[in-house]
């Protein structure tokens, strides 16, 4: 009979019908049954005592944990600020701090033939960081693609049936919204441009290839969202994108290479730098905005894609079903 | 200038390429190209160290047309050169040794996408331990955390995926503690770039009133690589992290990425701050406590896990408690120690993490001790390798470990003073505590069971990688001299 009230105690939704069945045996004495019900309700209530009191712990744990973090951050605050404080003033007690600064503000226009001083720091002067940076993107692109692409593992994992039932859902399909759509029409080909005109002018104004990347992503993915993944699948595949990014990332990496070793090896290397302020200006630095506005728009609508249903462009995983 | 001096630029140039080319290619291509491109390295690397002993001292190499304080630079000494040499063979191992079970772990479709993250990380590793310019640096700090982050993920278990955004945030917070710190150096000096930026530092470091925020900047750097390496108390993200990972991921993130943060710290002490400055902060001797701390903590968890990935990953958190010891040891024989046991533990902790799940392969797949039991029977090549990289751990003579133990001694013999006796007395438990499960290892894994079919030899594909790593092992074991004398007279050459 123990076993019985034992397997009672486990799964305890079906218990009064367990109980009520444990009554109709006919060979278990009244006195018995009662016994074990008195049994059975003192456990019941010392398992839920036990759990209220792990409860309270856990609270009691998580007030402290919550104390000693806001404690500790204040503390950091406080040392942060303290810091800030005492750093020396910029430039005025140590001259040898402006050294840096004052050859790229005053000789940054002849040295490199760009108007805007920043394009000219972090894709002539500091390029290797950039160059750098450029891959974060891509690196970050890889990291989400790993993550969120629909593969055979996921799939069988139901990922994808979440994604049609997602799909025919209308009130998720923008694309069906006419405002939506109305809108599209009018701003994707403005913010389209705008982006061009950003990258382009990188080397004149504020702008460049990050800034006009990120904008001509967010239009693709305004015409995305307006007119269906179906339409922007037909622009931009996942053989199209990764050819896009890989050609500006191998073009990056060896045009600045070639930089990098007729600089240090004391070469020529026949870059012009044009007129400053006329378009085609500023040596590599027009091509690399370039580049890099390309890999930022991709990567950003590549993350768009990815989050949204798990795929970039339409190939086997989606199209096959 | 001679040609070869250009052979870090192509390196890191052909890795950062070679990302976005893997992203094109079929998996299996990825695959080829991986292995070809890496031994090509190894091959420019060597020649690189051959000329870099053969002329005895450091060059820089500028990055662009514009020199030192306005242009990026690399820099090529010994310690950059063996250390590339080195993080290079073990990538190799891994990548080589791991291919089988990243066909097993990973689905078809994403093979390619792993071993283009497999180059971004080399880049990124090369040009850390090149680099003489501080920003350059996070910039590929940032890009060997997100590629970690991606080797890490792409198993998808949840568990791993659970360990990955662990990781993630942990070393995310690294990265911007060590941002604030380089900004904050940046703002006292106004340069990026190490030798100028020394140089002011050593002017500022003349006034008392700067030196709290020097302390502070130069703290916030320590605490934020120190949490993306896992010394103690930041190393609980550890046994997750490559308890779970696939073998070739696991292997590198122990044995390379964490070493590279920490050769990255040593680097900025030596040629951002400078020895003489540092020496005056009080960093050092909170290094060594959380170290010492991180070597008992660290076997102490070792003993009680049950499974045996966790356990290498807990002793993984003992040894970059030794290495921090070594720099809060300080003077000459404690950061020649230090370097020393970098390559000592990249070497036997990828060869650990290869071969466990090999052992695992001949038990049912299951990681866990009471299912490994006799498996060194079952797979004897497994088993031989296991055996030697398990007592080099321990610190049995001939072999590494055995060397850097040593030397760790001899460090705190010449440092003297309070810190002896508590370093000894580390040393000490620690060995027995390493000698106590690693030994109960082995035993377990040569104890007989009723399982006795014994699996044929291992192809090429494990064999070369370990005889590799061996080989590695043993000789940094028998000329643990010379190597000390190349590291000790690489430091000179840095500071």
């Amino acid at each position: 009979m123990s076993d019985k009230l034992q397997r009672i105690l486990e799964g305890d939704v079906e218990l009064l019908e367990n109980v009520s069945d444990a009554a109709e045996v006919p060979d278990s004495p009244r006195e018995e049954l009662k016994q074990q019900r008195k049994e059975f309700v003192s456990r019941v209530y010392q398992r839920s005592e036990m759990e209220r009191i792990a409860r309270a712990e856990k609270k009691s744990f998580l007030l402290l944990y919550r104390m000693v973090a806001v404690v500790s951050c204040l503390l950091l605050i406080g040392v942060l600020l303290f810091t800030v404080a005492n750093i020396p003033r910029y430039g005025e007690e140590n001259p040898r701090t402006l050294e840096v600064v004052r050859r790229y503000v005053e000789q940054g226009l002849q040295e490199t033939g760009a108007l805007n001083i920043v394009s000219g720091m972090i894709l002539d002067y500091r390029a290797f960081d950039t160059l750098g940076e450029s891959h974060v993107l891509f690196t970050a692109l890889l990291c989400v693609m790993t993550l969120l692409l629909l593969d055979k593992k996921t799939i069988r994992g139901g990922a994808l049936d979440d994604y049609h039932r997602v799909r025919q859902d209308t009130y998720f399909d923008l694309s069906k919204d006419a405002v939506i759509r109305l809108l599209g029409t009018v701003l994707v080909p403005s913010i389209l441009l705008f982006g061009v005109y950003v990258i382009l002018n990188g080397q004149n104004g504020p702008g460049g290839g990050f800034s006009g990347g990120a904008i001509i992503g967010a239009g693709f993915i305004l015409f995305a969202t307006a007119f269906g993944f179906e339409q922007a699948d037909r622009v931009l595949s996942r053989k199209v994108l990764s050819r896009i990014v890989f050609c500006s990332l191998a073009f990056y990496s060896f045009a600045k290479g070639y930089v990098f070793f007729t600089g240090a090896n004391g070469l020529e290397n026949h870059i012009p730098k044009g007129t400053p302020g006329a378009i085609l200006s500023g040596g590599l630095i027009l091509p690399l905005d370039i580049a890099v506005g390309l890999v930022v728009a991709c990567t950003m609508y590549g993350f768009y894609s990815l989050f949204k249903r798990g795929n970039i462009g339409g190939d086997r995983t989606s199209s096959g079903q | 200038m001679e040609f070869i001096r250009n052979i870090p630029l192509f390196a890191i140039i052909v890795s950062l390429f070679s990302g976005p080319l893997c992203f094109l290619l079929e998996g299996k291509a990825a695959k080829r190209y991986t292995f070809c491109l890496e031994l090509f390295l190894i091959a420019g690397f060597t020649a690189l160290f051959v000329y870099i002993l053969k002329t005895g001292e450091a060059f820089t190499y500028v990055m662009g047309e514009f020199p030192a304080p306005w242009g990026n630079e690399i820099r090529a000494g010994i310690l950059e050169g063996v250390m590339a040499l080195l993080f290079l063979l073990v990538l190799f191992c891994s990548v080589y040794g791991g291919s089988s079970f990243v066909e097993q772990d990973i689905d078809e479709s994403k093979v390619h996408l792993y071993y283009a993250l497999i180059h971004l990380m080399t880049a990124a590793l090369l040009s850390i331990l090149f680099t003489n310019d501080l920003f350059t640096g996070y910039v590929f700090v940032e890009i060997l955390t997100l590629t970690s982050c991606g080797i890490l993920i792409v198993r998808e278990l949840g568990r791993t995926t659970l360990a990955a955004v662990r990781y993630m945030i942990l070393n995310l917070l690294g990265s911007g503690l060590f941002l604030l710190g380089v900004v904050l150096l940046y703002t006292m000096t106004g340069h990026l770039l190490m030798v100028p930026m020394q140089q002011v530092i050593l002017e500022l470091s003349a006034d008392p009133a700067a030196m709290p925020t020097l302390t502070m900047a130069v703290g916030i750097i320590t605490i934020g690589l120190s949490i993306k390496s896992g010394l103690f108390p930041f190393h609980f993200w550890m046994p997750d992290t490559y308890g779970y990972a696939t073998p070739a991921s696991a292997s590198i993130l122990s044995s390379l990425v964490s070493k590279a943060y920490i050769f990255l710290l040593f680097k900025i002490y030596c040629r951002v701050i400078g020895i003489s400055v540092f020496e005056r902060m009080p960093i050092r001797s909170i290094l060594l406590v959380l170290g010492i701390g991180g070597i008992i903590a660290g076997s102490v968890s070792a003993i009680r896990s049950d499974h045996i990935n966790r356990m290498t990953a807990f002793s993984s958190a003992a040894q970059i408690g030794y290495i921090y010891m070594g720099l809060g040891l300080g003077g000459m024989a404690g950061y020649s120690a230090a370097l020393f046991h970098i390559m000592v533990h990249a070497v036997t902790k990828s060869q650990l993490f290869l071969t466990t799940p090999r052992l695992a392969e001949v038990s049912g797949g299951s990681l866990l001790f009471k299912e490994l039991q006799g498996s060194g029977r079952r797979d004897r090549d497994a088993g031989v390798f296991f055996t030697i990289a398990a007592l080099s751990m321990v610190g049995i003579p001939i072999l590494a470990g055995f060397s850097s133990k040593l030397q760790f001694g001899l460090a705190a013999v010449n440092a003297g003073g309070k810190a002896l006796i508590p370093v000894m007395l580390a040393l000490a438990v620690s060995s027995m505590l390493n000698a106590l499960y690693f030994i109960r290892t082995i035993i377990r894994i040569y104890t007989a069971d009723e399982r006795t079919e014994v699996r044929p030899h291992h192809g090429p594909d494990y064999l070369i990688p370990m005889l590799l790593l061996t080989a590695c092992n043993l000789f940094l074991g028998l000329f643990s001299r010379g190597v000390t004398e190349l590291i000790r007279t690489g430091i000179f050459l840095f500071g």
